[in-house]
C-alpha cells in the first residue's frame, strides 16, 4: 500500500450494550499506533468528540437492537458501511438483555419505572443481523481483543479473518488444560461453545460460560443429557444456557424446550 | 547403592542385561539429561491430572499418585508404597511435544514490489521424554510411520522426533480404559525406547530395572550408580507386568474392527452415537496417533510481515471438511463415523496397520463419556459394554 493512498476510514457504533467490546478497541494498546496508522478513526465517539461524514470503509457495530429508534438507525449506518462487522454477543445474539426476549416487557416496565409510558422500547433484543446484512459476526462477551484486530487486520489486507467457530474444547485442549468436567466433574459449556477465548475459565478451573455463543455445530440437548447425568438439574442447565447469549438460536431453543418439558 | 559407577556404561542392545537403578540413580540421570542439552518432559501431578511437563528431578515426579479412569471420568487416587509411576497416561502424550499444537512454519517479509522468507527458525532444544507408556512409544512409532509415507516428511517434526530421547516405564497400574493388551502394545513397553524402565517397590526396596534400548541410553547411564538385575529382580519385574496385564479387562480386536467398521458405513447405530456425541473434538486432541493439523496465515497490520502457522485440528471441525461451498461432513454422525472409521478401519487400508494403540485417552477424555470399544460392540452386534 502506498502512502498516497487515502487511508480506509474506521467508525464505530453503539447501539444497546455496556461498551466493554469498543474498549477492547482501546485496549489494544501495542497496536494502537499500528492501527490508527492503517485506518482513519472517522467515527468513534467513545474515543474522540471529532467525527467525520460517511460513507465509512469499515464500521464496527456493538449492542443490540432494543427500540425503535435503533430499528431505524441501524439502516442508515448499514447504508453508510462499506463493510459492516458486528462485535460482541449484544450485536450478535441480542446480548443479556434479551432475556427480555423470555419475559413480558410490560410487566418489567410497570415494576421498574415510575412512569411506564415514558419508555419507549421494543418487547426484544435482537442482533443486528435481525434487521441488516452483516459481513462479519465477531463474537464473545466481551470479545477477544486478538480477534479483533485479526478481523481488522484481514479486512486491511483483503483476506478472510482467521477466526474458527468449533468449539472451546479445541482451544482448551491446544493450551494443555485438563478437563474440568472429566477430572472435575465441574459442568462445562465448553464443547457447545464457539471458540475464541483461548478456553479462558477452564485455564482457571472454572466451567465456560458460553461468553461466545453457540459453536458450529453446538447440541445443547445432548450436552444438557450429559450434564444432568453428572447432577446438573434442568433449573441450573436453562441459567447456564440463558446469560450473554440466551437468544442465539441453538442455546434459546434448549433453554425453551427444558422450561416447557422439565424432567 | 552399591556397585559399580558410572563410567562403565552398560551395552545397548536387546538381550543385554539389565541394570538396577535406585530414585537417586533415576534422579541422577534425569539431571544428567538436562546437562547434556535436553529439555526433560515427564508425568507431573497438576489440576487434578497427571499431565507432562518440565520436570528437574524425580522431586517432580508425581510419588504415590495413581488414576481411577472411566468413561469420560479420571481421578486421581493415592497409592501406597511412593511409587513415581503408578499413574497410567493422562491427557497429554509424546505429540504434543514432537509435533506441537501451534508452531510457525515460515514467515515473510514485504520488501519492494517482493518479498524476502525469513531463514528457517533455529531447531528448539531436544526433547527427553520420561514415563513414556508401551502405548506411547507405540503411538510414537505409528506417527513416525506416517511421517514416513508423506511425500514432503515435515522436517521440524522429523528432526525433534529423531533428537527425542524416549525413557520408557512398564505399566503397573492399569486404568479401566486401557486396552494395550488387545493391541499388542502393553503394558510392557515394547522397542523403541532409549532406556526402559520397571518400577519395584518391594522388600527389597525401591528401584527400578533399567532395559538398555541403545547406545544413546547406554551413555545415559554413565555417571548413574548401577548394579546387574539378579534374577530376583528380573522375577519381580516380570510379575509387575504379568499381574498389570491380567488386570486388563477391556477387549477390542482390531483386525475384527476394522472388518466391522468397514461393513457398517449406514449402520443404524452411528444415528445413536450421534445424539451423544457432542462433535467436540476432544477425543482426536487426547488421542497420541491423532495427525491431523490446519495452516492458517498471520499478517501485521501494515500488511509488511506474514507468517504460516500449522495448528492441531480435528476431523470433528467444519473447517476440516470444508470444500468450496460447504463441509463434506456436515453431520456429527458422518463426522463421528469418519474418526472412528480411520482410527479402526481405513488407518489399515492407509497405512498397514490399526491406527488405535488402545491408550483409553478417547474414553477417558470424552466430556460425553463416548466409548470406541462399546461403540465397535454395539456395532458389531457383539455382546459387551452397550452404550449409555
Ligand atoms: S474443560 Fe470444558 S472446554 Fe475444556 S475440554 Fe473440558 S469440556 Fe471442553
Ligand atoms: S483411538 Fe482412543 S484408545 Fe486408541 S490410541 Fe486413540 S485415544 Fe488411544
Ligand atoms: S494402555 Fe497399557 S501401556 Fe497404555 S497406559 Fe494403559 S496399561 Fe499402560
Ligand atoms: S466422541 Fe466424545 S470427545 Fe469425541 S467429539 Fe464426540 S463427544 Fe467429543
Amino acid at each position: 500500500m502506498s502512502t498516497a493512498t487515502r487511508r480506509p476510514t474506521l467508525a464505530v457504533w453503539k447501539f444497546a450494550s455496556c461498551d466493554g467490546c469498543q474498549l477492547t478497541l482501546l485496549d489494544c494498546e501495542d497496536e494502537l499506533l499500528a492501527i490508527a496508522d492503517a485506518v482513519e478513526v472517522a467515527y468513534f465517539l467513545e474515543a474522540t468528540r471529532a467525527t467525520v461524514e460517511g460513507p465509512y470503509d469499515l464500521s464496527l457495530v456493538e449492542g443490540s437492537v432494543t427500540t425503535p429508534a435503533d430499528a431505524e438507525r441501524i439502516r442508515s449506518v448499514r447504508a453508510a458501511s462499506r463493510r459492516l462487522v458486528t462485535i460482541g454477543a449484544c450485536a450478535t445474539a441480542g446480548g443479556i438483555q434479551a432475556l427480555r426476549n423470555f419475559a413480558d416487557v410490560e410487566e418489567y416496565l410497570g415494576i421498574v419505572y415510575a412512569t411506564p409510558s415514558y419508555i419507549e422500547t421494543l418487547s426484544t433484543s435482537t442482533p443486528i443481523a435481525a434487521h441488516v446484512p452483516v459481513d462479519f459476526e465477531l463474537r464473545g462477551c466481551p470479545i477477544d481483543r486478538g480477534q479483533l484486530l485479526e478481523v481488522v487486520n484481514a479486512f486491511l489486507n483483503g483476506r478472510a479473518p482467521e477466526i474458527r467457530a468449533h468449539s472451546v474444547c479445541v482451544e482448551c485442549k491446544a493450551r494443555g488444560n485438563v478437563c474440568v468436567t472429566v477430572a472435575h466433574g465441574t459442568a462445562c459449556l465448553g464443547p457447545i461453545t464457539h471458540a475464541g477465548c483461548g478456553a479462558l475459565c477452564p485455564s482457571y478451573h472454572r466451567g465456560c460460560y458460553g461468553c461466545f455463543g453457540p459453536s458450529e455445530s453446538a447440541d445443547p440437548r445432548a450436552l444438557g443429557d450429559e450434564l444432568r447425568r453428572r447432577g446438573t438439574d434442568d433449573v441450573d442447565l436453562v441459567r447456564m444456557l440463558r446469560t450473554f447469549n440466551a437468544a442465539a438460536d441453538a442455546f434459546r431453543a434448549e433453554s425453551t424446550r427444558l422450561e416447557r418439558a422439565p424432567r | 547403592m552399591d556397585g559399580r559407577t558410572g563410567r562403565d556404561e552398560p551395552d545397548a542392545g536387546r538381550g543385554t542385561p539389565a541394570v538396577v537403578v535406585d530414585v537417586d540413580g533415576l534422579d541422577r540421570m534425569i539431571r544428567g539429561l538436562a546437562r547434556a542439552g535436553y529439555r526433560v518432559v515427564g508425568p507431573v501431578a497438576r489440576d487434578g491430572a497427571v499431565v507432562l511437563d518440565d520436570v528437574d528431578g524425580v522431586a517432580d515426579l508425581p510419588a504415590g499418585v495413581g488414576d481411577e479412569q472411566d468413561a469420560g471420568r479420571y481421578r486421581l487416587t493415592g497409592v501406597a508404597g511412593g511409587a513415581l509411576f503408578a499413574h497410567t497416561v493422562g491427557p497429554h502424550s509424546a505429540r504434543r511435544f514432537l509435533s506441537p499444537p501451534r508452531r510457525t512454519l515460515w514467515s515473510a517479509a514485504r520488501d519492494g514490489d517482493g518479498f524476502t522468507v525469513d531463514g528457517p527458525a533455529a531447531d528448539d532444544p531436544p526433547v527427553a521424554l520420561v514415563g513414556v507408556r508401551g502405548c506411547d512409544l507405540a503411538a510414537i512409532a505409528v506417527q513416525d510411520r506416517v511421517r514416513q509415507r508423506s511425500p514432503h516428511p515435515d522436517p521440524a517434526c522429523a528432526s525433534a522426533r529423531a533428537r527425542a530421547f524416549v525413557v520408557a516405564v512398564d505399566c503397573a497400574r492399569p486404568a479401566s480404559t486401557c486396552f494395550c493388551t488387545s493391541t499388542g502394545t502393553g503394558p510392557a513397553a515394547g522397542p523403541g525406547h532409549d532406556l526402559a524402565l520397571t518400577e519395584l517397590t518391594d522388600a527389597h526396596g525401591h528401584r527400578f530395572v533399567v532395559r538398555v534400548g541403545s547406545d544413546r541410553g547406554a551413555a545415559a547411564l554413565a555417571g548413574v550408580p548401577w548394579r546387574p538385575a539378579t534374577a530376583a529382580d528380573l522375577d519381580a519385574a516380570a510379575r509387575v507386568v504379568g499381574d498389570a496385564a491380567g488386570r486388563i479387562t477391556r477387549r477390542l480386536d482390531p483386525a475384527r474392527a476394522r472388518d466391522v467398521l468397514a461393513a457398517a458405513p449406514e449402520h443404524p447405530h452411528w444415528d445413536d452415537v450421534a445424539r451423544r456425541c457432542l462433535s467436540c473434538a476432544n477425543c482426536t486432541l487426547v488421542c497420541p496417533t491423532c495427525f491431523c493439523t490446519a495452516v492458517e496465515d498471520v499478517t501485521d497490520l501494515a500488511g509488511g510481515h506474514a507468517s504460516r502457522v500449522e495448528r492441531w485440528d480435528s476431523c470433528f471441525t467444519l473447517d476440516h471438511s470444508y470444500l468450496h461451498g460447504g463441509a463434506v461432513r456436515g453431520s456429527t454422525r458422518s463426522r463421528y463415523r469418519q474418526w472412528l472409521t480411520h482410527k479402526l478401519s481405513t488407518w489399515w487400508d492407509q497405512f498397514g496397520e490399526t491406527g488405535c494403540v488402545g491408550c483409553g485417552r478417547c474414553i477417558a477424555w470424552c466430556p460425553a463419556g463416548i466409548d470406541l470399544v462399546a461403540e465397535v460392540a454395539a456395532i458389531a452386534g457383539a455382546p459387551g459394554e452397550s452404550g449409555p
